[in-house]
């Protein structure tokens, strides 16, 4: 299963490797170690947003507000810092985080206290957590002149040469890595998603793991929030609106099982990846960005086709999971 | 141990469904009080609310959207899901549009409409059926598709110069107030009433949803349903694409977006499960008719439509948490 697992990976990354050897044909410089920095760095947000996502999808779950969660609180930091510019950077990040973990953990504990489905759950709340950034702004937009130079600055100070974006990114990917590889919370996401009743019985509380995986996609999402707005430099309702869609495709095309229990940290990189560049390259090699969601569609088809091998195996088990419940 | 979630719609009934397929009346009973709640407050909040036209008009703001959430619910009750259906939409009325640029006449634009919507669904149900692959991320993938053949065609364009006579199915009356809308959807609903509570094929429905193994081994051919479903639901959003083209007069490639949660916000506020095997259509035109009085209700008081989609929001978890949280303290009495 493990040499699966990698295969698929090694087979994402020589289809990126594709991409970008096809793209250089068209543009040269594409190919070049400082562009392709600054792909990576524009997927950053991509990449963090789909990590997050992946561990409720391990879960057998599914988190539908991870947008209106990042819209809600980057409004929330951009209107602090252009009511008080002389908060610092850094406190705004935790409030940015804490916000996106509360806002989380509402979605994990109807989840897990009410047992409502969280495809539902998280439908009700993208819709509210949207309609709550127009509640707080009134509908108003926090531009770059609003914003203060270190709220702006910060992510684009650059570290060994390296925007801190992409060293932040980094660092997400590490830690990821690490929770789900070698921390007890990571086995249980798995378990839960390969066999919620075994799980019961190993002694893992499912409910309450399932709750933590929403945390967390709620924490990552807020730290996005100010990320995207400190980017883009625009605050408004509309931000990543429907985006939501890019993140679960990144997951999608990252080989992670929409069915729980299968996926990896490389898996999703590469997935986000994948998209990062599709974007980025369209309009270098004088395609119309019109084709991006048609692209990045049949990208996500193709992946599912191609990933459908593990997942008929799973489908078929079906037989013994009736017999085991 | 709480429900499970089997995200591509492979749900094993376990006992606690039976209480709550026997409760759907009372589902129903609940979702009246609802409406008839909301029905009163609005017509209390405005002295505009309570007049034939204006309640004609609140019509316009689910009958386009319910007439997808009859097939969708059919569809989530098996155990499938699509969210690509607005962008069924989207494709339809660029098709439609390109129409027109070669004067194509009325007849002809319905009819590439809902063919369309139909070729559409049948392209999604035969991912799903024939390669065995999860409805959730088929149709993720479909939607950026559908939507994203429509931007390749349509740019930044917008269709126009639809004909005098098209215009009647998303504008026209039948009858004084009653508009066509209205009419097509209450035959629609009864249409789809009778085929999933009155036919062996409904009882199929809720055979697969419920236990999809045990459906193949009683002889159902769970996946020929399957692909009849799709391609109910790719029609349905044919004919919607049809009635939306017609209201607005244009097709831009944005057209309906976000109408995939939309219409399933109604099925599952309609009381279907969206883990499959329960649910009704009287539920789903209820739920339609309730967001419909929340739109229209708060847009007569000026509140601002994301505002609204709160209320929706709110809405529709508070109405699923109710019967979940009321089953567990009847539990706890019994206990």
């Amino acid at each position: 299963m493990n040499a699966f697992l990698k295969n698929r990976e090694i087979w994402l990354l020589a289809a990126i490797l594709l991409l970008i050897g096809l793209i250089s044909t068209r543009y040269g410089a594409f190919a070049s170690p400082r562009n392709l920095a600054n792909v990576f760095n524009d997927t950053s947000i991509l990449m963090i947003l789909a990590l997050g996502q992946m561990v409720v999808i391990l879960t057998r779950s599914i988190d539908l507000s991870m947008a209106s969660n990042l819209a809600f609180t980057g409004m929330v930091v951009a209107m602090i810092n252009a009511a008080y510019p002389a908060v610092p950077v850094p406190l705004l990040m935790l409030i940015a985080a804490g916000v996106g973990l509360t806002l989380g953990a509402v979605n994990g504990a109807l989840v897990w206290k009410l047992g409502i489905p969280s495809i539902v759950v998280t439908l009700g709340t993208l819709t509210i957590y949207r309609g709550a950034t127009f509640v707080i702004s009134g509908g108003a937009w926090v531009n770059a002149d609003k914003m203060s130079p270190a709220f702006i600055g910060l992510q684009r100070a650059q570290m060994l040469g390296i925007p801190l974006l992409s060293w932040i990114a980094l660092a997400v990917i590490a830690s990821f890595f690490v929770l789900l590889t070698r921390t007890p919370l990571g086995r249980s996401l798995y378990a839960i998603g390969v066999n919620p009743t075994a799980s019961v019985y190993a002694g893992i509380d499912v409910g309450r793991t399932k709750f933590v995986a929403f945390c967390i996609s709620g924490l990552v999402a807020g730290i996005c929030g100010y990320l995207w707005v400190s980017r883009y430099v625009i605050a408004s309702v509309e931000i990543a609106n429907g985006y939501e869609l890019n993140i679960i495709a990144a997951c999608v095309i990252g080989g992670i099982s929409i069915a729980g229990g299968i996926g990896s940290v490389g898996g999703a990189v590469l997935g986000a990846l994948f998209l990062g560049i599709i974007s980025s390259a369209l309009p270098l090699v004088n395609i119309s960005p019109f084709w991006q969601m048609a692209i990045s569609g049949s990208a996500i088809i193709l992946a599912v086709v191609l990933n459908a091998r593990g997942e008929r195996r799973q489908g078929r088990i079906i037989l013994k999971k009736a017999e085991a419940i | 141990m709480s429900a499970t979630e089997a995200p591509h719609g492979r749900h094993i009934p376990d006992r606690l469904d039976r209480p709550l397929r026997s409760a759907l009346f009372s589902w129903e009973a609940l979702l009246i009080a609802v409406a008839v709640t909301i029905f009163a407050v609005n017509s209390f909040a405005s002295p505009y609310f309570l007049d034939p036209w204006s309640l004609s008009d609140l019509t316009f703001n689910f009958t386009e959207k319910a007439l997808i959430a009859l097939a969708m619910a059919l569809l989530i009750i098996s155990g499938e899901i699509d969210l690509s259906v607005a962008a069924i939409i989207a494709l339809a009325s660029t098709m439609m549009g390109m129409a027109v640029q070669f004067g194509v006449g009325t007849p002809g634009l319905v009819a590439i409409g809902i063919g369309v919507g139909l070729a559409c669904g049948a392209f999604n149900g035969l991912l799903v059926t024939r390669l065995g692959l999860p409805s959730i991320v088929v149709t993720i993938g479909t939607m950026s598709l559908f939507r994203g053949v429509a931007f390749i065609i349509l740019g930044d364009q917008a269709y126009k110069g639809y004909p005098e006579s098209f215009a009647f199915f998303g504008q026209g009356y039948v009858w004084w107030v009653v508009s066509f809308e209205l009419v097509l959807f209450l035959v629609a609903a009864v249409i789809y009433y009778v085929i999933l509570h009155r036919t062996s094929f409904g009882r199929r429905v809720f055979a697969i949803g419920n236990n999809p193994v045990a459906a193949q081994f009683s002889g159902v051919r769970v996946e020929r349903i399957k692909f009849i479903l799709f391609c109910l639901t790719g029609l349905m959003s044919g004919i919607a694409a049809v009635l939306i083209t017609s209201r607005l007069g244009s097709t831009r490639p944005s057209i309906a977006q976000g109408y995939e949660l939309e219409v399933i916000t109604m099925v599952v506020l309609g009381g279907v499960s969206i883990l499959g095997g329960a649910g009704s259509i009287p539920g789903v035109v209820l739920a339609a008719l309730i967001m419909g009085l929340v739109t229209f209700g708060l847009g007569l008081l000026n509140v601002p439509g994301i505002v609204m989609s709160i209320f929706i929001g709110l809405l529709l978890m508070l109405v699923i948490a109710l019967p979940i949280v009321w089953r567990r303290l009847m539990k706890e009495r019994l206990a």
